[in-house]
């Protein structure tokens, strides 16, 4: 099973790349993406009995672009009329197009599936399907919906970018900067949903951290003079390194303050912390958001504990990063570390104002626990516990509830 | 070349009146700048001029018609313009020169192409 879960990864990644030129070639997301489905269900199908093909990117370019021309061909007839946009002779064609050309197309796919006239979520549910080659089941389990209900958002999704004319291209030097926040922010939405998910245990059988990374790396990888994508991969990979300490051995929840260091990935800590730098030096130091946090997570890293972290630091990058970007999980990170620098009354202040939330409750719990206010600590715990939360955060809530409840 | 509606969305004013001569005067520059592009346009009347008109049951029923426009909104549709462009990037660059824009909000909407 897991050489076929293997094989699954690499023809559903190589599907991806093939897609973004077949997108082009079509001049539509729909038929391509049934064109490179039809020729993935028939590597899996057919592979692990004849055997991998000498060239398997060859065979599935190949595969796909028939299934393409077969769909087409039928539309037409339907419709009574020849597809226009249809390039049907480079479908037809045997070769694989040049890397450069892969390269480019790979940049349309992003910048068009991460459109900022799409809604955000439409933006993330079309980055999953086309992009990491995922089916609308293994995105409803990631985003915590249900197949139908992906479906029905991508299939508007696709609609709307018809209908529309959402573009297929590269956007103009000048408009780069601006159309990369979209996609740095979908990059950035995928790691989350891997690595935070709102509830719910993890049921993806996809490693969805591991996508947005390689998602991150391409982005990179294509667009390396940018200051955005280096930060967001610092940001990715600074975050990944401490994934090994962040559950035990039973899966249950490590906190940040807890975890063995030394299981952190110090290869991927080098590489963040230098792609941060080389971000940095390419705005002149002036921080955008992500640069922010890779560097919060920066400050993480290089501290040998908990208690020898430059808490003060992090206070301070947390304020800028409010100032350019607000979201109330940053307001409630900053809180934490205010209490860190400060002491537990200060970070109670920090959190005063801010939306209450399962986490809020749960950091405000903490707080008041700190300071030896256990029966408020159980009631703000409690609070917390009646959110959305992933099974190993409920059952650590409720195991810091049953120690201070311990304590009255 | 597809064709988009940008509806205007902006103050419920009478865009005819002294007071808006300064803007009205942007929207005609934008109207001159961009004429190459743009099919028809117009200025509406202020939402109290509005009419809604319904018809109970099916075709031929009775009409009922009430005073003011479809939907309450904090801007006002108070204008349009039909554009041509190659695609929406081009249609919302357009859109984004319109005063309303900055003024409101513009309404990008593709038109169905009828044969």
């Amino acid at each position: 099973m897991e050489v076929h879960d293997r094989l699954a990864d690499t023809v559903r990644i190589e599907g991806a790349r093939i897609l973004a030129t077949l997108v082009r070639t079509v001049g539509n997301l729909q038929v391509a993406e049934d064109a490179v489905q039809d020729a993935v269900v028939a590597a899996l199908r057919e592979w692990p009995r004849a055997g991998v093909p000498d060239q398997p990117r060859a065979w599935l370019t190949v595969t796909a672009r028939r299934r393409a021309i077969d769909i087409l061909r039928r539309e037409a007839a339907r419709a009574g009329k020849e597809r226009e946009g249809a390039d049907l002779m480079e479908l037809s064609k045997p070769d694989l197009p040049p890397e450069s050309t892969v390269r480019d197309d790979q940049l349309r796919l992003i910048f068009t599936c991460c459109h900022p006239a799409l809604s955000p979520d439409a933006r993330v549910a079309l980055a999953l399907r086309t992009l990491c080659g995922l089916s609308p089941t293994q995105i409803a389990a990631v985003l915590l919906s249900t197949e139908p209900a992906m479906a029905k958002r991508l299939t508007r999704t696709r609609q709307k970018i018809a209908a529309a004319r959402i573009p297929y291209r590269v956007p103009p030097d000048a408009e780069l900067p601006a159309r990369l926040t979209p996609v740095c922010g979908v990059v950035h939405a995928l790691y989350t949903a891997g690595h935070a998910p709102v509830a719910g245990e993890s049921a993806v059988d996809v490693d969805v951290c591991a996508e947005a990374v390689r998602l991150a790396r391409l982005l990179y990888d294509l667009l390396p003079d940018e200051a955005a994508p280096a930060a967001v991969l610092a940001l990715l990979l600074l975050t990944d390194a401490r994934r090994p300490a962040r559950t035990d051995a039973a899966g249950e929840v490590v906190l940040l303050a807890d975890q063995d260091r030394s299981r952190w990935d110090a290869g991927l800590i080098a590489e963040g912390c230098a792609l941060l730098d080389a971000s940095l030096r390419r705005t002149g130091g002036v921080a955008d958001p992500y640069q922010l946090q890779a560097a919060v997570a920066a400050e993480h890293a290089r501290a040998p504990s908990y208690p020898a972290t430059d808490w003060a630091e992090i206070v301070r990058l947390y304020d800028l990063l409010l100032s350019v970007a607000s979201t109330p999980n940053a307001a409630l990170s900053r809180a934490v570390a205010v209490a860190e620098a400060s002491g537990a009354a200060a970070g109670l202040a920090a959190l005063e104002g801010l939306p209450p939330s399962a986490r809020w409750h749960a950091v405000r719990a903490e707080l008041l626990a700190r300071e030896g206010r256990y029966a408020e600590a159980v009631s703000a715990v409690t609070e917390s516990l009646a959110g959305e939360q992933t099974g190993p955060e409920r059952r650590y809530r409720e195991r810091r509830r049953a120690e201070w409840a311990a304590r009255l | 070349m597809a064709q988009y509606l940008a509806l205007t969305y902006t103050a419920d004013v009478d865009w005819f009146a002294p007071p808006q001569a300064a803007e009205l005067a942007e929207y005609r520059q934008f109207a001159k700048e961009n004429e190459g592009s743009i099919r028809a346009s117009a200025v509406l009347h202020p939402t109290s001029t509005a009419t809604v008109v319904r018809v109970t049951g099916a075709r031929g029923g009775d009409v009922v018609t009430a005073d003011g426009p479809y939907a309450e909104t904090k801007e006002a549709l108070t204008g349009f313009y039909l554009i041509e462009a190659a695609d929406l990037d081009e249609a919302v660059a357009i859109a984004a020169r319109i005063p309303a824009a900055w003024n409101g909000a513009v309404e990008v909407r593709p038109v169905l192409a009828v044969k």
